[in-house]
């Protein structure tokens, strides 16, 4: 057996093992109806050479088991069921429990991709409507729901680029990516053929004109970009940018990780953006699942259109739905079938329950909340840009690392209080950066116990640093040896 | 709106301490003439009886009441109930990735189960937290050939699902990476005499197993061949159950693969969930998340995301792969269903796959005109020459509620009259029979009036 | 501070110079910044290396730092306790961590190198700009 688990936790939950580790020969958690064909040698069939006996090391448990050990282990996560789940740039909105429901639907969840237009239309006509209502959300003219999360929406947008300066003649060289942008930018550009190059942002943290004009060249093939950026501040200049990268004969792509500021109250095709991604499993509500899985959709000016992953969803003039795979110019696939059908039903679900109104209110909520958090707190930590935000504030530990206590630390301690941390150490434009994000699903007496948690952390740091670097105290395992555990990867179960 | 938990009083509220004296302030840094002046025309609100209510008209046009003998990447099995009762705990699925590991044991001792299940299924050293789906798992396995070799050409079998290759096709063709193709032998399997001379500076071999014509080929001589060459071979497994009674691919360097079949849903093709696998020595370059164990001070046992230097968010422009969400809910799903099924019943529900598709290719074959022409060994997926015309026959057979497999004409165009039949533990032999009798039914005496019912069908999966 | 006998290199790398061979590692600041080093990539014996050009990675926890080689030239010796304890070079970065021997030809690579004070000058530079 690997390591025990060596101190006991007061709570049976708390003394979970691995499922291997619970294993017993012989035991399994179901029951096979009986086999009404007659049975064939597996072993005369597919020839001695390609048989299989039994899966060594395969858990062998009842369905009790299954239950429990699952059970447990889920008591060992903080969802956004929980509480505040303040973590900026991810959006950890409420996830209705409607959207669960009618993804389960027979039909929805059962249809196989391959089946005929005829009988999928119901399936045909959720991805097309979801596809319209993120048109209308975004401004702009199509979509494909294809990409499978943000970052392969990225790349699919990079492609579109790559594509359409291709046909004009000259695909170009770079792209160019502000400082404050998220890592999978630059690698999802790197990954399209293309050279990054990087932009330095101004004293306020956005695009820096002059900076811009230095750097656009006709062999920049566009511009990638935020908005609002990762320090939640909007693009005031976002047309001039816009209108300068097409000058040079660019393209501008935006990042649409930030959309929960903008919903119904501004519209990305408006700034003179011509493709950008979205992030189902941030502003349109579909679950985060512990890290996937989301949809990336794409959206694109008409110009762009032809690009757009195959198949497309198309309506015929009976109103009947199918598939258009006659794409001449279309980038390919991006993966197998057409996308996360299932958290686009999500997505639509989430947009059908708000309508416009909703959708709006939502957006005005979530900057709202941000803001309020930002006033509550900027004597207490430091706010290296002073000004309102849009749907995240992000502060800086400064004061606190005078006292050897870092954004990590502070996090650390915040779990203590019973939330989960904001995002740590991101954007690497501010040193030791908190970066908050409430969302619109926190109302004000948990905002308070949010902002009172952090108030009286930077108070124990005052009193008694060293106190903080320890925490935190009060969850299952206290902070784990990441050193250790990249040195001398165990990365499986062993008997 | 019922999900917004702050009430107007409280918004005032917040909006005062603000320091602010409307919520228009709070957009001020959008240009006037960026804001919108009118509501988006959307549909909407909607109470949660019309939610249901617009979905389940959708779902009244869908093939719930047909049986589908569909396979080709994505497969029907029965999902037991207990896999959505645990994955919809609330802390499990809605729940962040788990980078701050104190709070997220849950997630994270779930994922090393899954890492380890695939290992045990694959026969491989290590493997990674999942990645996207098995089109895009494959690609990344071939991106990770390219950069542990440091060569640029590729070379993939015709029997890899089309549609993964159009997906690994979109993604080397800016690197000037070269894609050439191995056909496959009468008897199904790949023509390996073809491989050897094709071989020069590739970085791998790709082959998919069980392939897509349904035949399980010779890892083993392939990756013998493979070796010689100094290619790496990959293998890709679209229906991983095969598992519970093949071999595993240990003489493959990298196994991809798609892990639908353990109780994700079928769901239009999404969300899946990519499993990557590969010995010990390519571990740094596997992309994605991947999950180690460790200890906290006071000795306790307990899981971290690791490694992540690779990955995008710390190396950038350098990353080994753009992935950032792995499909964390779908892999536990994988990991609760495989759990549940354990040794013995993964092993039984792969035998009566096996069994319910050999009785189904018997008696098809017994009809006269109907031919199994791949003479390779195959799994629950097996190919159908009909005398008739295909689409006819499919029609035919959707008359009777049963959408009769895959017509392979549209990626295979040499193999016209063609169908792609998967026969999974979810139809029973009442079905089967009623199937075999509507296709001997058919071919012995065709219906003219088919041809007008083919045209109004035309079916998903057409085209180049 | 820093090993008078040493020349260090604006990336952070320092190298001692024994005739024709050059011994090359990364600065005690170098694995201050990266933190807990955890995994090392060196080129094999008899590869050849490029002036300014990058020969390997210094991987820790939290970030991964590309090595650059001062000299053009072949690998002689690759330190053989980097691999399995690459923690030795938050220990001794300066001594037991070295991580590659290099023989060169031309020496004036090595003429624009600092001296263990302008080093020291160099890193409080770089810290308060």
């Amino acid at each position: 057996m690997g390591n025990p688990i060596r101190q006991a936790r007061p709570h049976v939950t708390r003394n979970e093992g691995l499922i291997f580790e619970r294993t017993s020969p012989g035991k399994s958690g179901i029951d096979m109806p009986p086999l009404d064909v007659p049975a064939v040698s597996a072993e005369d069939v597919l020839g001695a050479d390609l048989y299989r006996a039994e899966v060594d090391g395969f858990p062998e448990v009842s369905e009790l088991e299954v239950i429990r050990h699952y059970t447990r282990l889920s008591t060992w996560n903080y969802g956004v069921d929980t509480g505040l789940y303040p973590l900026g740039s991810c959006t950890m909105k409420y996830n209705p429990r409607i959207n669960e429901t009618v993804a389960r639907l027979d039909g929805p969840a059962t249809d196989h991709p391959y089946t005929p237009a005829s009988l999928a239309q119901g399936c045909l006509k959720i991805l097309a409507e979801t596809a319209r209502c993120l048109a209308e959300i975004t401004g702009m003219d199509a979509v494909s729901l294809q990409p499978a999360a943000g970052a392969q929406g990225e790349l699919t947008g990079i492609l579109i680029i790559r594509a359409c300066l291709a046909e004009r003649g000259d695909p170009r060289k770079f792209i160019l990516i502000p400082d404050s942008a998220h890592g999978t930018n630059p690698a999802s550009v790197t990954i399209s053929g293309y050279e990054v190059r990087n932009l330095k942002s101004n004293a306020r943290g956005c695009v820096d004109l002059a900076e811009l004009d230095r750097a656009m060249t006709d062999e920049v093939a566009g511009l990638m970009l935020t908005n609002p950026n990762t320090l939640g501040i909007f693009e005031t200049q976002i047309r001039q940018i816009s209108e300068r990268v097409h000058a040079k004969g660019g393209l501008v792509y935006m990042d649409g990780a930030n959309m929960n500021a903008l919903v119904g109250v501004a519209r990305p095709a408006d700034f003179g953006v011509d493709v950008m991604h979205l992030n189902l499993h941030k502003t349109f509500s579909t679950p985060h699942g512990g890290g996937g899985p989301g949809s990336g959709p794409v959206a694109v000016k008409k110009f762009l259109e032809p690009y757009l992953p195959t198949p497309t969803v198309e309506q015929s003039s009976d109103g009947t739905y199918r598939l258009s795979y006659d794409r001449p110019k279309s980038i390919g696939r991006v993966r197998a079938f057409y996308g996360n059908f299932g958290m686009a039903v999500r997505a639509l679900a989430y947009i059908l329950a708000n309508g416009p109104a909703g959708l709006r209110q939502t957006t005005e909520d979530a900057v709202l909340n941000a803001n309020y958090v930002l006033s509550q707190l900027k004597d207490a930590y430091d706010l290296p840009y002073d000004q309102p935000c849009m749907h995240e504030c992000v502060f800086s530990d400064r004061r606190q690392a005078a006292r050897g206590v870092h954004t990590g630390d502070i996090a650390k301690r915040l779990i203590d209080y019973g939330f989960h941390p904001y995002t740590m150490a991101f954007p690497l434009i501010v040193p030791g950066a908190l970066m908050i994000e409430p969302t619109e699903s926190a109302c004000k007496p948990e905002l308070d116990q949010f902002i009172e948690a952090l108030r009286s952390i930077a108070d124990e740091i005052e009193q008694d640093p060293e106190f903080v670097l320890k925490a935190p105290y009060t969850t299952r395992v206290r902070r784990l040896d990441e050193a250790q555990a990249a040195r001398k990867p165990i990365l499986r179960w062993k008997p | 709106m019922r999900y917004l938990p702050n009430s107007s009083a409280e918004r005032a509220a917040m909006l005062k301490a603000a320091g602010h004296k409307s919520i228009d302030e709070l957009f001020a840094q959008i240009p006037e003439n960026l804001k919108l002046r009118a509501p988006l025309h959307l549909p909407g609100p909607l109470s949660e009886p019309e939610i249901l209510e617009f979905f389940r008209q959708a779902a009244s046009r869908s093939a719930r009441d047909y049986v589908s003998l569909l396979g080709a990447g994505a497969y029907s099995h029965y999902r037991p109930v207990t896999v959505d009762a645990l994955i919809s705990r609330g802390e499990f699925f809605t729940a962040y990735t788990p980078y701050q590991a104190e709070i997220a044991q849950g997630t994270l001792q779930a994922m090393f189960e899954f890492q380890t299940l695939v290992t045990q299924l694959t026969g491989m050293d290590v493997a990674n937290a999942s990645l996207y789906d098995g089109s895009t798992a494959t690609t990344e396995a071939v991106l990770m050939a390219l950069r542990i070799t440091r060569r640029n050409r590729v070379v993939v079998a015709r029997t890899l699902h089309p549609e993964y290759r159009q997906v690994l096709e979109t993604y080397v063709r800016q690197q000037g990476v070269e894609v050439a193709e191995i056909p496959y032998q009468p008897s199904g399997r790949l023509d390996s005499g073809a491989l050897e001379p094709s071989l020069k500076d590739a970085a791998a071999v790709v082959i998919q197993s069980p392939n897509f014509l349904g035949a399980i080929e010779s890892v083993r001589e392939i990756a013998e061949i493979a070796h010689r060459a100094g290619a790496l071979l990959i293998v890709t497994i679209t229906e991983p159950l095969s598992l519970g009674i093949l071999r595993p691919p240990g003489d493959a360097d990298i196994v991809a693969g798609e892990g639908q079949s353990f109780g994700v849903p079928v769901a239009f093709g999404g969300p899946y969930v990519g499993f990557l696998a590969s010995k010990e020595k390519f571990l740094r370059q596997l992309p994605g998340r991947l999950i180690g164990e460790t200890q906290d001070a006071e000795g306790r046992r307990g899981y971290v995301l690791t490694l992540a230097t690779r990955e995008q968010h710390i190396r950038r422009e350098k990353a080994t792969s753009n992935i950032c969400t792995n499909q964390s809910l779908c892999a536990l799903t994988a990991t609760i269903y495989l759990s549940l099924l354990g040794k013995k019943g993964l092993k039984a529900l792969a035998e009566h796959n096996l069994a319910k598709t050999h009785y189904a290719a018997r008696q098809l074959r017994a009809i006269p005109g109907m031919a199994t022409p791949f003479s390779a060994p195959h799994f629950n997926e097996f190919v159908i020459r009909t005398p008739v015309d295909a689409e006819d026959l499919l029609a035919a057979l959707r008359e009777e509620k049963i959408i009769g497999g895959l017509n392979l004409e549209s990626f295979f165009p040499e193999l016209k009259n063609h169908l792609l039949i998967c026969v999974t533990e979810t139809v029973s032999k009442a079905t089967i029979d009623r199937m075999v009798e509507a296709v001997r039914h058919f071919t012995t005496k065709p219906d003219p009036q088919s041809k007008a019912a083919r045209l109004s069908t035309a079916p998903v999966g057409r085209h180049s | 501070m820093y090993p008078q006998e040493l020349l260090y290199t604006k990336e952070h790398e320092w190298v001692r110079i024994d005739e024709a061979i050059a011994t090359i590692g990364i600065t005690d600041h170098a694995q201050k910044e990266l933190g807990d080093i955890v995994y090392v990539e060196l080129p094999k014996s008899g590869e050849h290396v490029t002036a300014n050009e990058s020969f390997g990675t210094v991987e820790s926890v939290k970030a991964v730092s590309e090595i650059y080689s001062p000299v053009t030239g072949e690998v002689t010796a690759v330190n053989p306790k980097i691999q399995s304890s690459p923690e030795l070079l938050n220990a001794d970065p300066h001594g037991d961590a070295w991580l590659i021997r290099v023989r060169f030809e031309d020496r004036s690579e090595v003429d624009n190198l600092m001296t263990a004070e302008d080093y020291e000058a160099y890193i409080q530079q770089e810290k308060t700009s």
